[in-house]
């Protein structure tokens, strides 16, 4: 989605301010709600992309007045609620109770569980550490049964997309032409996998652009962004007239040409003929 | 964000299941129900939770990469399996590379190619070898200008790159975690291994410092 959360290439947060003692954490809640978030992540209720689908889903003027451990609440409390795993009403019931000063570890509210099997329950989380700590599957990594269609070198053009799922194909390097750097290998894709709709792996690709092709000519030279992109936000360069409408392009790369970037200028006689196209 | 007031203050570490009659309000009362909420239904152990925060405050941090730079400094071999699979060779010297790190990737800063790391959409972060990001890293301005004005934050940093040094930035935006192998200071030759990590900054793991010689003194983090 074209959230508050795609900042690349913003302006007017101002400078990059630094603390100067830099703590880990600044208060016990976000030390518990880091904790909480990986424990409970260990339990696979919901998964990382899920995660990330709902933190973006904050409203844009709270999401920038939040924290990162107040976003982190904000993900964990609703997808604790989306999946049933507690519901509102016990929220609000054990933080009226919290707030009238009833002191944790006792029950605040109705079991539903026995005290047994919630004692079962507590053995099996110890294991809950560990596997939040270790490594994770890397087994999609080197699959080879998926088939790359690009390969190191191959231009390719960043689809002009704007789905209002999840997705993460930052918006600055939509409709611009890059060189595939690296193929990573097969992961998970994130816009099918944050909405329940299967895992759609797929090969993910460190892809490098130009600064002249992402910002214009007249940013510095000698900069080069590398941003990793999943097989389905890349089609081939020159390919896209087949494949995607006229409407969606931003240049006019042909196919079979190769090597250097099509730079778009800022100047206004051309600006003006590329908006004329883009509207046609 | 760095200016947020956070609510509760409380950096003393002490352990907050104690009677604390003070009402808590904000996010600290709002966590502390849904901590209350799992660890009734079984589903978390407060031990555990005790587990990860020792883990992340005290354990994992950028000492961690200082390490691995300093033994790719000292080690051509090891160098060149940390650039193949960085995962892989951070556990060869006893690093767990566990979350945020299970597609770790080194990159290394030349003579002529400087790089330096951000995530744009979130705060995707290599934790097993840096820790947890540092608040800058996750601020709004510098996810917005990393990549559209890097020089300019880079002299933020107090680091203006020469002319004819190709600047690298690299948006984590999947699952892949970056750390910069920085470039080792000259005149570091007689100095050990461990000698060599004390002088790795994050910042310089990060791509937003380098590293100086201890005769230049030390980079401001």
């Amino acid at each position: 989605m074209n959230g508050i959360h795609d900042m690349g290439g913003m302006h007017g947060f101002g400078p990059v301010v630094r603390e100067r003692d830099e703590p880990v954490f600044h208060a016990e809640w976000e030390r518990r709600m880091f904790a909480l978030r990986l424990a409970v992540g260990a339990r696979r209720f919901f998964n990382g992309d899920e995660y990330r689908r709902m933190i973006e889903r904050m409203p844009p003027a709270q999401y920038l007045a939040a924290s990162y451990y107040e976003r982190w609440l904000y993900a964990l409390e609703n997808l604790l609620i989306e999946k049933g795993i507690v519901e509102r009403r016990e929220i609000d019931v054990v933080m009226a109770a919290l707030r009238a000063g009833a002191t944790p570890p006792h029950r605040l509210i109705a079991a539903t569980d026995s005290p047994a099997a919630s004692a079962a329950s507590r053995e099996q989380d110890s294991a809950a550490v560990p596997e939040a700590l270790g490594s994770r599957s890397r087994k999609l990594r080197h699959d080879q049964s998926f088939h790359p269609r690009f390969k190191a070198g191959d231009r390719v053009l960043a689809r002009n997309m704007n789905p209002e799922i999840h997705t993460r194909i930052p918006r600055y390097v939509r409709g611009h032409h890059g060189t595939i750097y690296r193929d990573w290998g097969v992961f998970v894709f994130p816009d099918t996998h944050a909405h329940g709709a299967g895992a759609k792996p797929q090969h993910c690709y460190a892809v490098e652009f130009d600064g002249r092709e992402l910002w214009g000519g007249d940013h510095p030279a000698g900069e080069r962004f590398y941003i990793d992109l999943w097989e389905d936000y890349l089609e081939a360069a020159g390919a896209e007239a087949q494949s995607w409408s006229g409407a969606a392009r931003r240049d006019s790369l042909k196919p079979g040409a190769s090597g250097r970037i099509t730079k778009r200028s800022r100047k206004p006689a051309l600006k003006k003929t590329a908006s004329a196209s883009k509207n046609a | 964000m760095s200016g947020k007031d956070y609510g509760d203050r409380d950096k003393s570490g002490h352990d907050h299941d104690h009677d604390h009659n003070a009402p808590e309000s904000g996010p600290a009362l709002r966590v502390k129900a849904i901590e209350t909420l799992l660890v009734e239904k079984g589903l978390v152990d407060p031990n555990a939770l005790d587990a990860l925060i020792d883990t992340y405050e005290h354990k994992v941090g950028p000492r961690n990469g200082a390490r691995v730079v300093a033994r790719a400094w000292v080690d051509p071999a090891f160098k060149a399996r940390l650039l193949d699979d960085a995962a892989a060779a951070i556990e060869e010297i006893g690093l767990n590379a566990g979350p945020q790190g299970e597609h770790l990737t080194a990159l290394e800063n030349t003579a002529t190619v400087h790089n330096m790391v951000v995530c744009t959409l979130c705060s995707c972060y290599p934790w097993p070898v840096l820790g947890l990001p540092p608040v800058w890293y996750k601020s709004a301005a510098y996810r917005s200008r990393a990549v559209i004005d890097p020089r300019g934050v880079l002299h933020e940093f107090g680091l203006d790159l020469p002319a004819g040094v190709e600047l690298r930035v690299w948006d984590s935006s999947a699952e892949l975690r970056y750390m910069v192998l920085p470039i080792r200071p000259a005149g570091t030759e007689h100095l050990s291994e461990e000698e060599l990590a004390a002088l790795v900054t994050r910042d310089s793991m990060i791509g937003t410092g380098i590293v100086t010689g201890p005769a230049e003194g030390r980079a401001a983090k």
